[in-house]
């Protein structure tokens, strides 16, 4: 399965950059999708736009009409898709590394949870507008993690006992946000509800800019650490053998991981299932070991674009909130996957 | 701890060798009457305490010598029905756990964090979304029939008989994600299912009333009966599939006769009050810290201790946010939570 053929680049000065053929394509194949998917994404809707006319808008020669849908209503929209769906991704792929399990990744163990509490919080108490919301969402993530982490916490953290960890704590914050649904009114309740389920509806680029900034400082700070994630994955002792500080790498890492998802959730909701199922596509795609951390970015994006495609289209006139696709797709291939581990033996 | 561990007299004894089989049988035996003591105290506690405090007097007065005064309605139509089902759906939460603990082996195992509850809730929300269905009589069977799938899915995902804990959990887990996905998306589609689910889902017992204990209660006593009845050949297979068998054991029908004890002890108490995790989890693995490992004492054990966690825990949601309450389901999950986690941190589990 694993291909060891990687090829280096010279440059005469002595630099040299070694490369994998079949991942780079595969990070440039997902790019063009994303793209491709975007544009359609942009094309589509009431006032329906042909994909020439989108590019030829975005470069500056569309119509007044097609400059207002384009500029102030899809393009944001299209934009902070892309932007959630390799935050997530890349969260969700730093985490199963790290928990060296497939099924460790921030929505299952906790995280999404406790930006829903944050949120809810915000929501039902305080009535608090889109930006409350999404502080709200950011500060409860980080709550979390820094808490799971410290349960987790005996002489280093293990990767099963971080994921049991982040199990009962899920289980703790689904209570606290079932109690404050009780709490709200209906209306409430409905917002609470719809911003739990994941929507990209009306993201604008109010969203954007803040998403934009955390993701331009974590996302190369995560690829940077993408070697000494890798020597990781084969156990600590091993890595600290090699040189990596392990616990420093790692605590660098989920912090870096768990501001990605928070940014992500606060933008447009604990969408489920992406930080699950991206890495572990990118993985079969490129065939390459180690976490795969760009791959798996591309795909998050790509993945959450053609979710929301299907959400707003495929389902005649009732447009759905993005969350209930990926839910669902990612249900079943939560379960093709529990299965293939399960007969790998490596779960 | 509510009750006494057996004499250190007794430990000593098996410590030199000399078991007396007789002086722990009647330890054990006395454990259980002061735990039925312990459970009265807690009823009395349950019908006395509340938004309106009503006197001892009072309470023995509305049980006995009802004359229709402000209390002894107060009594009769609310907090002995709630107290009743408290009991109900605290046994049978216990017992499904112990059972399920039990089957895989396994000190995680739990209705709730293997998904069993939430597959209840799926059918339930199916049930009153799809089929307008809005009785209870209606939807029992519907959560029956989520619990029963979802736990056979669940152990043959986590690996049937190969299960490791965490393997178990994971899948739990991911089941409980996906299938809580399907529940906040019906919910967001009709928003009079989503009135009537939010206060369902909570876990709550303050819904209770005589009609409803009358309609969950076949089923939650046909799943206490098989519950203690499998108890001997439990026993046999805790000791791995092998010995089980060369012991006597019939392993497939304990196996199925198992999945249907969890199954009716675990949808009926959803259905009655909402899914309430971690009861199943907390009080098998008190109660072995009591007994000892064997399930002949285990199960009547947890019969008779969780109903004592749960009205516990459902006294003490009506004490801390006077005049209004806290769901039972949330202060099982605060009561729980830590223990769960304590479970996890011990050396043993993390190294799987």
């Amino acid at each position: 399965m694993i291909t060891r053929t990687s090829k280096a680049l010279r440059a005469p000065g002595g630099l040299s950059v070694r490369y994998q053929p079949r991942a780079t394509g595969a990070v440039l194949l997902l790019i063009a999708v994303t793209a491709a998917v975007g544009i359609v994404l942009i094309g589509s809707g009431d006032y329906p736009i042909s994909p020439a006319e989108v590019v030829a808008t975005l470069m500056g020669d569309g119509t007044m009409a097609q400059e207002f849908v384009v500029q102030d209503l899809r393009l944001p929209r299209v934009l902070v898709a892309i932007l959630v769906g390799a935050a997530l991704a890349l969260g969700g792929a730093v985490f199963q590394s790290i928990s060296r399990n497939p099924l460790g990744s921030p929505d299952v163990i906790g995280f999404g949870q406790g930006s829903a509490v944050g949120a809810l919080t915000v929501i039902v108490l305080f009535h608090g507008g889109q930006s409350a919301v999404a502080a709200g969402a950011v500060v409860g993530g980080l709550v979390t993690g820094v808490l799971i982490y410290l349960l987790a916490w005996k002489r280093g953290v293990h990767g099963f006992r971080l994921v049991l960890v982040g199990i009962g704590a899920a289980a703790m914050l689904t209570a606290v946000v079932h109690y404050l649904i009780t709490k709200a009114d209906l209306v409430d309740a409905t917002r609470a509800v719809l911003w739990m389920t994941g929507s990209l509806d009306g993201r604008d680029w109010t969203q954007f800019w803040p998403l934009l900034a955390m993701c331009a400082v974590l996302v190369p700070l995560v690829l940077a650490f993408g070697r000494p994630l890798r020597m990781l994955e084969m156990g600590d002792d091993s890595a600290y053998a090699l040189g990596v500080r392990v616990e420093r790498v790692r605590l660098t890492l989920m912090c870096a991981a768990v501001l990605l998802v928070s940014a992500a959730t606060a933008a447009a909701g604990p969408i489920v299932f992406v930080s699950l199922s991206a890495p572990q596509l990118a993985r079969r795609l490129t065939r390459a070991p180690g976490p795969n951390l760009a791959a798996s970015a591309c795909m998050g994006a790509a993945l959450l674009l053609a979710a929301d495609w299907t959400a707003s289209n495929a389902f005649g006139d009732t447009e759905l909130p993005v969350g209930v696709v990926t839910g669902v797709v990612g249900g079943v291939y939560l379960l093709a996957l529990l299965v293939t581990e399960r007969k790998a033996g490596r779960i | 701890m509510l009750v006494d561990s057996p004499p250190s007299k007794q430990s000593a004894d098996a410590g030199g060798g000399a078991v007396r089989p007789r002086g722990r049988r009647s330890a054990r035996a006395a454990g259980l009457v002061l735990s039925l003591v312990v459970l009265l105290l807690v009823c009395v506690a349950s019908i006395a305490v509340g938004a309106k405090p009503v006197p001892l007097a009072d309470v023995w007065h509305g049980l006995f010598h009802y004359t229709g005064t402000g209390n002894d309605v107060l009594i009769r139509d609310l907090r002995v029905p709630r107290t009743l089902m408290g009991l109900m759906v605290g046994a049978a939460l216990g017992l499904s756990g112990t059972v399920m603990q039990a089957l895989t082996r396994n000190p995680l195992a739990e209705p709730g964090l293997m998904g069993v509850n939430a597959g209840a809730s799926a059918a339930v929300v199916t049930a009153i979304s799809f089929f307008g269905i809005t009785s209870l009589t209606g939807y029992v069977w519907f959560a029956l029939l989520g619990a029963a799938v979802v736990s056979v899915v669940v152990y043959v995902l986590g690996g049937s008989r190969a299960a490791t804990p965490v393997r178990l959990a994971l899948a739990g887990t991911a089941a409980t994600a996906a299938l809580f996905g399907y529940v906040n998306a019906v919910q967001l589609l009709d928003s009079v299912a989503l009135d009537r689910l939010r206060f369902w889902i909570v876990g709550s017992l303050s819904n209770a009333d005589l009609a409803t204990i009358r309609q969950v209660a076949p089923f939650i006593a046909a799943g206490v009966l098989l519950a203690l009845l499998i108890a001997r050949p439990l026993n046999a297979m805790e000791m791995g599939d092998d010995t089980a068998r060369a012991l006597g054991a019939n392993l497939t029908r304990t196996r199925l006769l198992g999945v249907v004890t969890v199954t009716l002890l675990c949808g009926a108490a959803t259905a009655a009050c909402g899914p309430i995790v971690f009861v199943g989890l907390m009080v098998p693995y008190l109660v072995r810290a009591l007994t000892g490992p064997d399930l002949r004492w285990i199960l009547p054990y947890a019969a008779v201790l969780s109903p004592v966690l749960l009205i516990g825990a459902d006294v003490l949601g009506r004490i801390l946010v006077r005049p209004a309450e806290l769901q039972v389901g949330i202060v099982t999950a605060f009561v729980g939570g830590p223990v769960f986690i304590h479970l996890v941190r011990r050396k043993r589990m993390a190294q799987l």
